[in-house]
Formats: C-alpha cells, structure tokens, sequence
C-alpha cells in the first residue's frame, strides 16, 4: 500500500493548481458556445484536455498517464472548474478513428471534434435493437457509389445538435446478426434526416428519435471494412479504461448531502441531530467510500497494466445505483419540498435532485441495462453459462 | 501509487489458505478441531508483535488478510482477541513475548465499550481490583489472561484464575464467547486504548466476513453449475445467475474498503475510528445478504446440516453483532466527524 502520488506527480498537481487558480475566470457557463470551445482550446494547449491524442491530429500528444489524468480531474473538480468536453464525438468517435480509420478520415475529423467545431451524436440503439444491440434493422444497400439508409434510431442525445452521426446499419441482410453491419459516418444535414425530440420521465428531451428515409451516403465514408461494423464499434470498449481515472462522482454528490443534512430542519431540529437520517446517511458513507477505494484498486491495475476482472466488470453497475440512491435520499430528506419540480417557491437546489433522481433511472438502464450488467458479471467474472438460446 | 498488496502479503495470505485448507476442511470444523497449533507454526499468534519479542511485526492489513482466510475456512482458533486485540493492550509488559511463542493466550472483554452495555454488566475498578461483570469476553475458553475494560474504557489485565468465566453458547460453534463475573478481582492497570483495540477488532471482523462471505459465493457458483432443474444447470437460468451477480457486486467494493480501513489503521490514525466502524458496519449489511443468497441458491440442501453451509451463515451472523453491529457502529462513525450532537 503506497496511497501517495510521490514527487515527480505532486509537481504535476501544483501546475495544474496553478492554471486553475490563473485561468479559472475564463471557464464557460454553458457548454454549447464559442466561450466552450476557446476553454476547450485553451485546455487542449496545456494539456488538460486530449492530452494523448497525438499532436499531428490536433491533441496534445502526451504519452498515456493515468495519474495525471486522475490529477487534472481532481484539481478541475476541487476548483469547481468544467472539464474539457465530453461527448460521444470525443469520447467514442475519435478513438475508433484513431484505431481504424482512414489517414483522410482522421486528419479530416478528429482535430475539429475535439475542437468542439463538429459535434457527433451515436447512432446505435434502435426500438427493436436495445439489449440486443446486434439485431439492429436500418438498412443501408448500395446504390452505384453510395449507400442509401433507410431506417431509424432511438435514444440519440445531441441528434439536435450534432453536425455528424456515426451509424450502425444492416449492410449485410443475408449474413449472421454479427458479421452484417458496418459502421458508417455521414452529415447530419444529408436530406432525408429527421430529428425528433424524446421527451423523458424528467420532461426534458435529453434523447432524439432519428429517421432515415432513402439518405444517400457516399461508401468511402465506412470505418473499417464492410460488415466488420459490430468488431469497429466493439473496438472503442477498451478504450473505456482511460475513464477510470476519473475520480468517484458520487464523492461529490455525498457531500452535497451532509451540507444538506446540516442546513435542513424539519420542526427546527437540524436532520443531521436525527438519528434516524444521521443512519441513512452513513449507511450511503459506506458505499461511497467502498465504490471510491475500490476505483483506487482498478486504478492500480490499470497502471500495472493487469486486468482487475471481476472488480472491473461490477462498476457501472454499482456505481449508476449509487448516484441514484444518493439522489434518493437527497429527495426523502427534503420531504414534501422534495417533490417540487419546475420553478416552484421553496424550491431546493434548483429542483436538480429529483432531476437526478429520475435521469439516473435512465443511466441504470442506459449503457447496457442492470440486468445485461448481471449477465456480464455472472458470465465473464463468474463462469457461468450463457442462457441457451430460445428456439425461433 | 500503488493500493494493493505487496507480493509477500499475497504470499502470507497464500500459506496461511493452504494450512487452513490442511487443518481447517469442514469435518474438522464440526468436531471442533482448532488452527492455532498450525497458524503458531506460521507465526500468526504473535503477527502484530515486534520481532524483537519474537513476533512477526507486522500491519493490521496482515491481520486483516489472515482474517479473511480464517473466515474463509471458518476456522477455529484464538486470533481475533489473543492475536489482534490483546497484543494492542499489553505492550511494555512481559506477555506479547508468551502470546507470540503460544505459552499463553489471551481473552478481551470490551463488549460494553463497543457494543454497549446490556443486562447490567459494567466493570468496576477500585485500589487494583476489579468487580462486576463483563458480558461476551472474546476467545474466551483458550485465555490464560483477559484484557477487561472498566467503566471509563481503561485497561487491566486479569488472570484467567481470578474470574469466574461463564461460557456462553452462541449460533456460531466456531467461536469461543463467555460472560466474566469479577469480584474484587486482582487486576494489573494496562496502557492502551479501548477505543482502539476495538477499532482493529472491527477491523479484523470484517475481514473475516469478507473472507466467509466470498466463499459462500464461490461455493453458490459452484452448485448452481452441477445442479440440474428442468433439463439443465439451474447456472444457466438468469434468475440464478443475477442472485450471484448481486452478490459478487456487493462483495467486491467490500474488499476494498476493507483494505483501506486496515491500512488506515495504522498509516492513518486520525481517520481509523471512522474506517473501522464503516468497514465493520457495511461488511456487516453486505455479509448476511451473502450468506442468505448462496443459501437460497443452494436450495434447500443449503437448509441442511449435511452441506454444511450454515457454519458460514452462522460466522458471518456472529461478525455482524460482535463489537458493535451495523447500526451501533455507523453511530461511532457519525460521532468521529464530529456529526453528532454540535
């Protein structure tokens, strides 16, 4: 056990202090805006932002560390500063790119993505293609130099707001479910493209609903090779790892809860000097504290290059039903406050933990539902076998 | 960097599993065959004791990493209280040496410090001597001396030979447990911390149910993959698969907190209070849920005496309530952050 960073790493942080402390004034208020994308081009100039994208892609070419990610995100975090943008352009496309794209296709795309200059949106799930992901329908079938898509896509933030999709279609009608997709990307504004709004428990549109009706996408415009889409999409899962240096959310949200607990009071009495709060509150302690040491544990498999196994396969899991329960409790302390929503007097918090409360509903299902998290645990981290097929 | 362990922690870990894997399997279990003469070997007893008293001088993260293996086994020897607890206490006198050569062996009775005091006990010191009861002295029937704390948590020693020592059966064969009544009891005045003896005995029992606990799961798999129910593996139905998912999830932040509560302990004293009783607390949710659903995968053959599953469920139900359970111990650790009455 050795939980301090040594100095080569304390120097690091100092730097990084210092940039919060000097910069700290430029950052954005709003994400979708020029001050976003000057922050964003400002953090990627030092670092802090596509640190190991190469530099000839416009990165910033450091060589992958771990704890320095892990410092940049907890500095960021303590200075109350925004990170650098996050979205599935960044987060997904580039590292597909990067791996199995074309030398045009990654100098043309990856150094404006992470510029914030062209915003992606996934299209992947489809209403008959969730859990099982693989038997996706939209169809794309060749037309002299194009594919023209017909189809469409469900749960697809930024489809409002994205200049560019990268999709999942059936290229392949008569091969296995696997082996008949590719992994296109085209312009959102190609004709035939229509963007609806999903509206969720929490009314907002979060999500978009996304129609394809006779979209003609030029072929070069494939990644990887033709029906190898599944393996293409499949390719960026580990580049999941880098994530884990991301310091425990649900640390911030917990302490948000005993401010909370201190400034409440219900018939004067603080809830913290209630028992029966003070032990729902510690008995979440616990599962933060255990969730946090348990990302110190997966993190120091990452930097010994090891695979924590089950340890890994358990964190979305557990983690989602977390930030949910945290969210929960935050709404049984308010009590009947805790169910007022929109711009209501006594208010609290902006309404944002029933807002939480409901969106987290969405992550638990979202991203590989809980019980797909429970087949993966029980099946790769357990050995138990798969459930036989049903016969169709 | 680095939280994990260090390559002869894994090896310690490693060597203590396999004797109790020689001196432990179930059958001797049942007939009440202890481990100490085999873990002596190793140096366990003497694990904390400096090597200059001829201990082994090592953390509480090793003691933590025995424990989970004597969970693991369920495995009957004086180590929680003789080799853990007790060695805390009596540093400066002649009688680490005794428990590290396995000469002697040592009981505590702190009950009422960290579990609160019930039906009257309460020890009470005056001119040397000690009177009053002390209910659930730890590894009790083996103790040649008890460590006891009075009414204001300070320590004496009391040979075994001054006190009247009740045995007291519990759910749990594997342990040794009984009340102490004192009258005017000679006693020798101790240095050392209730407090803090406490803390690494919740420390150690949490580990101890990790170590059951990971084991019920494992054995849970195990069944669920040869027991076959309507044509095939009750593994492959997904209802059973989510049960040990649910449980493997559980578990496995445990370790981690654990780890870090039994590091703490010694690296970080200023927070170890609050560790030990999230550690003892939480395993003590997490443990018992385990120990019912690897029960309930067994159907009912986990019910019965024959698989012998029960001797984990029954080791993991002493953990939760020893030294504190879950909700006493989560009250100690609103208390060291300074949440309760300010």
């Amino acid at each position: 056990m050795d939980l301090s960073y040594g100095p080569e790493y304390e120097a690091f942080r100092d730097e990084v202090r210092a940039f919060a402390k000097e910069y700290g004034g430029r950052a954005p208020k709003s994400y979708f805006s020029e001050e976003m994308r000057s922050w964003q081009r400002l953090l990627i100039g030092r670092g802090y932002a596509a640190r190991t994208i190469p530099k000839q892609y416009g990165g910033y070419g450091a060589a992958p560390d771990i704890l320095k990610s892990r410092i940049i995100a907890e500095e960021f975090i303590a200075a109350g500063l925004p990170m650098g943008m996050a979205n599935q352009g960044i987060s997904m496309l580039v590292p597909t790119l990067l791996e199995l794209g074309t030398e045009e296709q990654k100098q043309k795309w990856i150094a404006p993505t992470l510029r914030g200059e062209v915003i992606w949106c996934q299209g992947y799930s489809e209403p008959g293609a969730g859990s099982d992901l693989a038997a996706l329908a939209t169809r794309a079938t060749e037309d002299g130099d194009d594919f023209v898509i017909n189809g469409q896509k469900i749960w697809t933030s930024t489809a409002a707001q994205a200049d560019m999709i990268f999709c999942l279609v059936r290229t392949e009608a008569d091969k296995p479910k696997h082996e008949g997709i590719s992994y296109l990307i085209f312009s959102m504004k190609t004709p035939g493209i229509e963007v609806r709004p999903l509206v969720t428990m929490t009314g907002r549109a979060e999500f978009n609903e996304v129609f394809f009706t006779d979209v003609r996408v030029p072929k070069k415009d494939i990644v990887g090779q033709r029906g190898q889409g599944w393996l293409v999409a499949n390719a960026t899962l580990k580049h999941e790892r880098g994530m884990l240096g991301d310091p425990n959310q649900a640390g911030t949200r917990f302490k948000a809860l005993v401010d909370m607990m201190r400034e409440e009071t219900v018939d004067g009495r603080r809830l913290m000097d209630n028992p029966v709060w003070r032990d729902r509150l510690l008995k979440l302690q616990a599962r933060v504290m255990a969730m946090e040491y348990h990302g110190l544990r997966l993190l120091t498999a990452s930097l010994k290059g090891e695979d924590p196994g089950i340890a890994r396969l358990i964190v979305k899991l557990q983690g989602c039903e977390i930030n949910h329960q945290l969210a929960g409790f935050a709404n049984d302390m308010l009590g009947e406050l805790g169910i007022l929503y929109g711009d209501s007097p006594h208010l609290r918090a902006h309404g944002e933990w029933q807002q939480r409360f409901m969106f987290d509903l969405g992550l638990i299902i979202g991203g590989g539902t809980a019980q797909i998290q429970k087949n993966i645990i029980s099946e790769r981290g357990l050995g138990m076998p798969r459930e036989p097929k049903a016969a169709s | 960097m680095e939280f994990g362990l260090t390559q002869d922690q894994t090896m310690m870990q490693e060597s203590v599993g396999r004797t109790l894997e020689r001196v432990s399997p179930l059958d001797a279990v049942r007939k009440g065959a202890s481990a100490f003469d085999a873990l002596l070997e190793l140096g366990v007893p003497g694990i904390l004791i400096p090597e200059r008293e001829g201990g082994l001088g090592l953390t509480l993260l090793d003691a933590a990493l025995v424990a989970e293996q004597l969970g693991r086994h369920v495995a009957r020897a004086p180590f929680l209280a003789s080799a853990v607890m007790a060695p805390l206490a009596l540093a400066g006198t002649p009688y680490p040496k005794k428990l590290a050569a396995g000469e002697i062996k040592a009981g505590v009775a702190v009950s009422e410090h960290a579990a609160g005091a019930r039906d009257g006990a309460g020890i009470t010191a005056k001119n040397g001597r000690l009177s009053g009861t002390s209910l659930f002295a730890l590894d009790a029937d083996t103790a040649d001396v008890f460590v006891v704390a009075d009414k204001f948590g300070d320590l004496h020693l009391v040979e075994r030979r001054d006190a009247a020592v009740v045995p007291l059966a519990t759910i749990d064969a594997t342990r040794s447990v009984a009340r102490i009544d004192l009258d005017n009891a000679p006693a020798e005045k101790l240095g050392g911390s209730a407090e803090r003896m406490i803390d690494a005995g919740r420390i150690v029992l949490a580990a101890d149910t990790l170590g059951a606990g990971t084991r019920m799961l494992e054995k849970a798999v195990a069944y669920a993959k040869e027991r076959k129910q309507f044509g095939r593996v009750i593994a492959s139905f997904q209802a059973v698969k989510h049960m040990c998912a649910e449980m493997a999830a559980e578990l496995e932040p445990c370790r981690a907190l654990v780890w870090y509560a039994a590091y703490g302990f010694d690296a970080l004293p200023g927070e170890s209070r609050r560790l030990a009783a999230h550690a003892k607390a939480h395993t003590s949710e997490i443990g018992p849920f385990v120990a019912r659903t690897a029960t309930e995968v067994h159907g009912g053959m986990g019910f019965t005496d024959l698989v012998g599953l029960h001797y984990w469920f029954k080791r993991i139900g002493f953990n939760r309530q020893t030294l504190g359970g879950p909700e006493r111990a989560r009250d100690d650790a609103a208390r060291a952050q300074g949440w309760v009455g300010n």
